[in-house]
């Protein structure tokens, strides 16, 4: 599946762009990830935990970023194993254009899911990777731009309330 | 009033006695002390490169037995194919390996990489699931015209293509057909797909393999149509275990529908690895595991082309086929584009000319084979179309087009253009049964009365025709049939006169253990209650090709037929003997045996004590005892045919199909039990509608298996299914098996998805959506509607 968006974020474009590749910021903002190691350079091994429709699975894989053009633009790519879920992987290309008043983030989704994620969540996988996507932006935006003390529907779509107080933690 | 015993008695199914209370013994209710459970690790890619197994994790986790890879079968027979078609050129067909377990390359979703054995199936899942593959994913390949073009990613890198055969029937004729297309008045055309199909029977498959290391037999228990067949399959070409050591036993069955005619990779396992662990192992598939690793049904693209005379008299028909075979040959998935889908292509029809391509490719999706009706559905279906369709062209009644070209009641037997010939038929007498059963003329207020409520309604038609009662040994050996089609049947006769018959048929929903009992009934005239039908178990049967094809009564019934009247003929000598009498005057009737012109008699009992106790008995002219076995081999095959109706109504608002009606008219030839053959029919119908309406298997261009669940496969449910009304009354009985029969289990999933698409077109065009000519199956909403709308 593939999917296109782009965000206003009221920052200036370097400090987006550090945010990009700043692995704290990226775990924070992976939705369900519990762990990432490792650099942009190196790349990352990350664990995600994710559930599609029924299928509930721990991922776990490397993420990488290429094609990187520095404070412009990268792709990130991501492919996780989920034991006897199958396997999902995915990739983003992200670039950013100044605008006033901040930065312009575009980002073009691409995900793939395999074996019973596949079997069992076909129909779900459009809706799952646009929530995703949602999510992930939605996040690096509060990380960026900071806390807003009046705006609790930031994570509106995230399942488990915990996340929530995690989240504004993280940022402030 | 009708008959309470014998042949044509609705007798009760006996079997839904046990079915109907919670004791039927199925193959996963069968435990053997000691038995361990396996549970299989399945690629999760269409098509990847094994590049290394590790399973020390998994080996340490609780309750794991032992570990297989497909190291642990390497010098092991793969899975056999058992037919081999040649193609147009006398090449035989393309037929690569078939491992039991991945060898280097998984090639479709749900291919088996390897197998865990544990103590209990949640600690064998839980172990597989730690178990490390290294894996090169490789471009899949599932579209069949994708895979046929030149550069295309191979699914097996030993063959030349992704061409299993390019078969031409009858090759000969192919020039002559051509010709007449292109100077015929009119041709249609039209292309279609037969969708791919998952079978779905309630039971899932199930294998238990058992070892005895002191005689050193082999046992498997499994969910089989044909466990003879499995034993020699399996025994012969995978595991090499001569018969005597190797019994297969099929129990209780909870349906089949053709996925469990074959041989599967889990049932060589099981009977490997019971052997290697010194324990049982059993396996119960998951439904899940059920739709990735089932033989699938149909998938075929076709183009058909109907050339016809000024007055609809048909003069040629041209099919080109892509046939999709999947990642393997499965056991019999050669034949069915072929032999049981071309020599089907004259149908009911007088077609002097015919000319059928079939292509079969190989792509990474489970393996095809016979699926209810196994070729048969796919040659009505796109003839039926296209002569619905050429009788919207030509401006001719659908019904009169078809009388236009039946073949007529007097010329049997009628030799087609495609190498077979039916023995005999009545078309325009099932087409005639129908206008009355399906109230044709009436259709007219019907249809107003639906306009009236905003509905289009629509009638649809077909006839079909079908090759069943398979096969004649000789002349499937000649197209490539790797085993020969006869049956088997041994009568034993106990002393005191009740009977046990071992049927090499194999019963899972057919009703057999009610309907043989009542045609050995009949014969000696006493009650079916004495009758027991004893089958599914190799080592109590004397042998038996399975239950497939509508074969059973017209191939195994004739064999229980011919040791039945060995029976008669001996126990006359007996009663003959005992009557001192000639044994030429003896008679049998009622279970009485009487000497003409005489008053003597003695009962049935009486002469099968004497058989055991041969106190009184011409030990000098017969052995004691009554027991006969008979083989038969027909003589041809049967066909069955008819015609059926559909009336729909379709919402022009959201695209809705319900189906109003639906009207069949069959010969079957004889029939034994009027009742379980209506049954056949609804049950075959139900899945004809289901093909219509609402099934559909579909993969993703990756090669994942998206419609993998009931959540996207949607099988027919009782209120998609209209109250049947079915008839068999037009019969013209078989002229070469000794009960006159023809076979009916297939016969409602081949002739009624036609009529349900022929149907919505109809409505279609009664609203004025004229342009709407062909649309596939399954004709969901979403289609119907993007097809009034132009999308």
């Amino acid at each position: 599946m593939n999917l296109t968006g782009s965000r206003e974020i009221a920052a200036p474009r370097a400090e987006v762009w550090a945010a990009l590749n700043d692995p704290e910021v990226l775990k924070a903002c992976i939705p369900g990830c519990q762990e990432l190691t490792g650099s942009p350079a190196d790349g990352f091994e990350a664990t995600v935990v994710q559930k599609v429709g029924p299928v509930k699975a721990t991922f776990k894989g490397a993420v990488t970023l290429s094609d990187i053009v520095d404070g412009e633009s990268y792709k990130i790519s991501g492919e996780g194993k989920g034991g006897a879920a199958g396997f999902a992987k995915g990739g983003a290309d992200v670039s950013l254009a100044d605008i006033e008043g901040g930065t312009e983030l575009s980002y073009d989704v691409e995900a793939k899911v395999g074996g019973k994620l596949a079997q069992l969540g076909s129909r779900l996988i459009d809706g799952f990777a646009k929530k995703m996507a949602d999510q992930f932006f939605e996040r690096f935006q509060v990380a960026v731009e900071g806390p807003d003390e009046e705006d609790d529907e930031v994570t509106g779509d995230t399942p488990e309330e915990k996340k929530k107080g995690w989240l504004k933690r993280l940022v402030s | 009033m009708p008959k309470d015993n014998g042949i044509g008695a609705s007798s009760k199914r006996r079997e839904d006695v046990r079915f109907l209370t919670g004791k039927g013994q199925y193959t996963d209710d069968i435990n053997v002390y000691g038995q361990t459970y396996v549970h299989f690790l399945r690629s999760d890619v269409a098509h990847g490169q094994i590049n290394g197994i590790d399973t020390t994790a998994a080996a340490a986790m609780p309750g794991v037995v032992r570990i297989f890879t497909g190291a642990d079968f390497e010098g092991i027979g793969g899975l056999p194919c058992g037919w081999q078609v040649t193609d147009r050129h006398g090449e035989a067909m393309q037929e690569p390996g078939h491992p039991v377990l991945c060898q280097g390359k998984a090639r479709h979703v749900g291919d088996p990489i390897a197998a865990v054995v544990a103590e209990s199936a949640e600690e064998a899942r839980d172990a597989a699931a730690a178990i490390e593959v290294d894996m090169t994913e490789l471009p899949a390949v599932i579209d069949m015209a994708a895979a046929l073009a030149e550069g295309s990613t191979k699914v097996h890198d030993d063959l030349t293509s992704n061409l299993c055969y390019d078969w031409g029937f009858v090759e000969e004729n192919k020039a002559a057909v051509d010709e007449a297309i292109a100077g015929a008045h009119h041709v249609t055309t039209l292309e279609l797909t037969n969708q791919r199909l998952v079978a779905n029977p309630m039971e899932p498959r199930v294998a238990l393999g058992d070892y005895n290391a002191a005689n050193e037999e082999h046992t498997l228990y499994t969910t089989s149509q044909n466990p003879h067949v499995i034993r020699l399959l399996m025994g012969a070409f995978v595991l090499g275990i001569p018969e005597h050591k190797l019994r297969v036993v099929a129990p209780d069955v909870g349906g089949g529908f053709g996925t469990k005619i074959f041989h599967y990779a889990e049932e060589a396992f099981c009977t490997f690895a019971a052997k290697a662990v010194g324990r049982p192992v059993k396996w119960t598939s998951s439904r899940s595991e059920a739709f990735m690793s089932d033989a699938h049904g149909r998938d075929h693209v076709t183009k058909i082309d109907l050339a016809m005379d000024e007055n609809g008299k048909f003069l040629a028909v041209r099919t080109d086929t892509m046939a999709n075979m999947g990642a393997y040959l499965s056991t019999f998935a050669p034949s069915v584009p072929t032999w049981l889908h071309g020599t089907l292509m004259a149908g009911n029809y007088t077609t002097p000319l015919i000319y059928v391509n079939v292509k079969a490719v190989f792509t990474n999706t489970v393996p095809v084979d016979a699926y209810r009706g196994a070729g048969r559905p796919e040659a009505t279906y796109q003839l039926e179309r296209v002569i619905d369709k050429a009788a919207r062209e030509m401006g001719i009644d659908p019904i009169e087009l078809r009388r236009r070209n039946f073949i007529q009641p007097d010329q049997y037997p009628y030799a087609t253009p495609v190498a077979v010939e039916y023995d005999t038929g009545n078309y325009e007498a099932t087409m005639a049964k129908l206008e009355e059963i399906g109230d044709i003329a009436g259709f007219a207020a019907r249809r107003a009365e639906s306009e009236a409520r905003g509905k289009l309604r629509g009638f649809g038609v077909n006839c079909y025709i079908e090759a069943c009662g398979i096969a004649p040994s000789n002349l499937v050996g000649q197209l490539g049939a790797r085993a020969g089609l006869y049956d088997a049947a041994t009568v034993r006769v106990n002393a005191t006169g009740s009977i046990s018959v071992m049927v090499g048929a194999h019963s899972h929903g057919q009703g057999h253990e009610t309907t043989f009992p009542q045609v050995v009934a009949e014969m000696l005239g006493i009650d079916e209650s004495m009758i027991d039908i004893v089958h599914g178990d190799s080592s109590k049967i004397p042998f038996g090709m399975g239950t497939y094809g509508s074969r059973s009564l017209a191939v195994c019934g004739s064999a229980m037929v011919r040791a039945t009247e060995k029976i008669i003929n001996k126990a006359k000598k007996i009663a003959a003997h005992l009557m001192e009498a000639a044994e030429g005057d003896v008679e049998l009737a009622n279970g009485q045996f009487t000497v003409a012109g005489t008053d003597k008699s003695v009962a049935w009992g009486d002469v099968t004590l004497a058989a055991y106790v041969p106190h009184n008995y011409p030990l000098e002219d017969i052995e004691p005892g009554l027991e006969e076995t008979a083989f038969y081999d027909p003589a041809n095959f049967t066909y069955p045919a008819g015609a059926y109706c559909c009336e729909v109504e379709v919402d022009p608002d959201t695209g809705k199909v319900e189906i109003m009606s639906f009207a069949a008219a069959d010969d079957f030839g004889n029939v034994i039990n009027p009742m379980i053959v209506e049954g056949q029919v609804h049950g075959g119908l139900a899945q004809g509608i289901g093909q219509a309406l609402l099934e559909n298997c579909v993969y993703d261009e990756n090669g994942q298996l998206l419609s993998g669940s009931y959540m996207d496969y949607a099988m027919p449910r009782a209120d998609d299914v209209p109250c049947y009304v079915v008839d068999h009354s037009c019969a013209t009985p078989c002229t070469h098996n000794p009960l006159g029969v023809k076979g009916c289990g297939e016969a409602g999933a081949i002739g009624s998805p036609p009529s349900v698409v022929n149907a919505v077109i109809d409505a279609l065009h009664s609203g004025g959506h004229t342009h709407v000519t062909h649309i596939d199956m399954p004709v969901s909403p979403s289609r119907v509607w993007q097809a009034v709308h132009g999308g």
